[in-house]
């Protein structure tokens, strides 16, 4: 074979590595994701507990009944609203007005109960002063809020939840003692 | 000069080529501008690129002074943060696609026909398209600044998202490094043809001088290599206006994945510009030593496994990533074994001068400087490669002084010993010894000057790529500004001695340099002729 022909095909030959090659950049993006799916990184936010779907289901609507209580407490504690509907999926937020009665700081825990019992999981709390204790000076008042969420998966023939909260006196945390 | 006499070689210098002018115009019958445009002369063609090159390099290097300029004092004072990046972007692109790339296939152009005794490259009119898609390419990439937005000012990496983010600037620079790509590819088909297919009788692969071995190896580096980042920017450009979402976070791409492909051809780039500078060091060493290369064999070997290697340690320039230990440890490990085979070539040539009948001729100052900058380069490469360490020294003026002594005591030297070595063979005429001297130390100086005091800024925390900095850190960029414009005016060094030896140098002598011995310098007279080697010499 003659050098120009020779040349020639070997110009074909190494153009055609060219072109490999320039795939194999692009070979590089599947390449990329099946590497960081085998070593478990970046996963882009798929691991750990992953929130639900929080979805709004406007097909039904459930009333949530507030209901309150004390327990041994001089505390005034009433919801600002004795029912609301929500759409499962859709948050929403009810205020509580507590007031403490007495000259003297007093800590409460309130404990939270639902009917029927098995709707509790599904009543998804966001934000709950039932999360911390409360302490309130003498004769202070405060709005507390819930913010939650009814979860879609909630059993279609449950159409009223009542949330009942009973406040608790935490004993020897600036009370009675 | 060499005051020892030539005793071999030109004596019978290869008489056929002397005739070569008989028959017809060299010039193909153009004259003027013409000629260069359409020439396909493989001389002619090294020439062009080296003038560009040279262009492009005083181009690059007023943009390397406006930002000394702004970092000589804390505080802005000259330039906006916007215009600053653009500038620190450019001068990237420029100073590696448009000056260093092309210096070395200047020099591949001109050398490597005449070295393995071939009367010209293997594709003369594709030769000349490679070159002349150049100036374009430039063209484009600095028209950039004209467009709303101006240039992109991501950094020479163009990493995502900013990329995605950008002006039109940044389109023209993705068809500006399209361009860039398809010449380098095309210009290394034809270095790789032609070393392998239009060799002199008896010109074994094995007796290539160094430099014809660096190329190829560099050559196969550029076709597997550019298209990569050719597909890495087309990708970019199709996260911008054609809905794909590779880099673009907001469909579910990941900046990350860019920086992947971006370094799968970035660290090989580092070879294609390193290696060939390897290759002129490889002839200049042993033609002032006045002996053989030591360690020959070696020498292509570790060459290899440099090239083999530079494929699987992209990721030592993203540590910070978040990448899992695994991968940080198989990078680290990978690229701490580079120094390997580094390390023979550095020691072949240290014992190439060995009991050497040594003489420092300018070249030799610049391949000396070359040797011990482009180690203490490689060393601080060294330090960077271990990861725990670069967590720390990542994207701070540390990694801007690792990759200058690298690219500018390394490549940029050894581009220069390279042209004082040759410039003799090339244009008959002799430059002026004292002032290639000047150039040498001076240039060596200030270099340091401009980049040692880097090494400290980075070690303080300096981050790079930034127009203003901290109180404390002023005294090292008072210093290293200083340097800069102390290594631009050394330019001028070169200038001068350049212009004035090609208006009016001395005759230079039929073999300036004893030691030398590839055919070029035993088979041809000086100045080569326009066309050389249209009969194979027979090599033993």
């Amino acid at each position: 074979m003659s050098v120009v022909a020779e040349n020639r095909r070997m110009l074909v030959r190494l153009a055609l590595v060219a072109v490999a090659m320039f795939g194999f950049g692009y070979a590089l993006v599947p390449f990329y994701y099946k590497i960081c799916a085998a070593w478990g990184v970046n996963s882009f936010g798929e691991t750990g507990e992953s929130p639900a779907n929080t979805q709004v289901d406007r097909s039904r609507t459930v009333t949530i009944e507030f209901d309150s209580n004390t327990h041994g407490l001089p505390w005034y504690f009433k919801p600002a609203v004795n029912h609301m509907d929500v759409h499962p999926g859709q948050v929403a937020t009810v205020e509580y007005e507590v007031v403490n009665e007495r000259p003297t700081p007093v800590t409460g825990q309130a404990i939270a109960s639902f009917g029927p019992q098995l709707a509790g999981e599904y009543f998804k709390k966001i934000e709950c002063f039932c999360f911390n204790q409360q302490t309130l000076r003498g004769g202070e008042s405060r709005r507390l809020p819930v913010v939650f969420v009814v979860d879609p998966k909630l059993p279609r023939d449950v159409n009223t939840i009542s949330l009942s909260y009973t406040f608790f006196e935490v004993a020897g945390r600036g009370g009675k003692g | 000069m060499s005051a020892v006499v030539d005793t071999h070689g030109h004596g019978h210098g290869h008489d056929h080529a002397g005739h070569a002018h008989g028959h017809g115009d060299p010039h193909g019958g153009y004259g003027g501008l013409m000629r260069w445009v359409t020439t396909t002369n493989h001389k002619d063609i090294g020439t062009m690129y080296l003038w560009f090159a040279g262009f492009m390099f005083f181009v690059g290097g007023m943009m390397a002074l406006a930002i000394r300029l702004e970092l000589f004092h804390p505080g802005l004072q000259y330039l906006h943060p916007d215009f600053y990046n653009q500038l620190v972007t450019s001068h990237g692109l420029i100073m590696i696609f448009g000056a260093i790339m092309p210096a070395f296939v200047g020099f591949a152009n001109w050398q490597i026909p005449m070295m393995i005794g071939a009367p010209d490259m293997a594709f003369a009119r594709l030769n000349n398209w490679s070159f002349w898609l150049l100036p374009f390419a430039a063209t484009l990439l600095i028209s950039a600044y004209f467009m709303p937005g101006g240039a992109p000012g991501a950094g020479w990496t163009l990493y995502a998202p900013l990329t995605v983010q950008q002006g039109i600037g940044m389109d023209f620079t993705i068809f500006a490094i399209h361009i860039l790509g398809m010449s380098s590819i095309l210009g290394s088909i034809n270095i790789i043809t032609t070393i392998l297919n239009m060799r002199a009788p008896g010109m074994s692969l094995m007796k290539m001088p160094m430099f014809c071995w660096t190329w190829l190896i560099t050559a196969y580096l550029l076709v597997a290599v550019m298209p990569v980042l050719a597909g890495a920017v087309t990708m970019t450009l199709t996260d911008r206006h054609f809905g794909t979402t590779f880099f673009n976070a907001a469909g579910g791409g990941d900046p990350v994945l860019y920086q992947h492909i971006f370094w799968f051809f970035g660290h090989p780039e580092v070879y294609v510009i390193a290696l060939p500078a390897f290759g002129v060091i490889s002839q200049v060493i042993p033609a002032f030593s006045r002996k053989p290369l030591f360690g020959y064999a070696s020498m292509v070997y570790a060459t290899s496994a440099i090239a083999i290697l530079s494929f699987i340690v992209w990721a030592h320039h993203m540590y910070t990533v978040g990448m899992p230990v695994t991968g940080q440890l198989f990078f680290m490990y990978a690229t701490t074994l580079i120094a390997v085979p580094t390390g023979v070539k550095v020691f072949n040539w240290v014992s190439t001068m060995w009991k050497g009948s040594l003489s420092f001729e300018t070249p030799m100052l610049f391949a000396c400087g070359f040797l011990f900058l482009f180690t203490l380069g490689g060393f601080t490469g060294l330090v960077l490669s271990l990861a725990p360490v670069d967590i720390q020294l990542q994207d701070t003026y540390y990694v801007v002084a690792h990759f200058h002594y690298v690219m500018v005591a390394g490549a940029m030297f050894s581009a220069f010993a390279g042209i004082y070595f040759w410039l003799p063979k090339w244009t008959g005429k002799m430059y002026n010894e004292t002032l290639g001297k000047w150039h040498f130390w001076l240039t060596l100086i200030t270099f340091n000057l401009i980049f040692f005091v880097q090494h400290f800024l980075g070690m303080a925390g300096m981050p790079r790529r930034i127009p203003d900095y901290p109180l404390m850190f002023t005294t090292w960029n008072e210093i290293s500004s200083i340097g800069a414009f102390g290594f631009a005016l050394s330019q001028l060094v070169f200038l001068y001695n350049l212009f004035t030896t090609l208006k009016r140098g001395e005759p230079a002598p039929q073999k300036p340099w004893d030691g030398a011995d590839s055919l070029d310098w035993t088979h041809l007279p000086t100045p080569a002729p326009y066309h050389s080697f249209e009969t194979a010499p027979q090599v033993k």
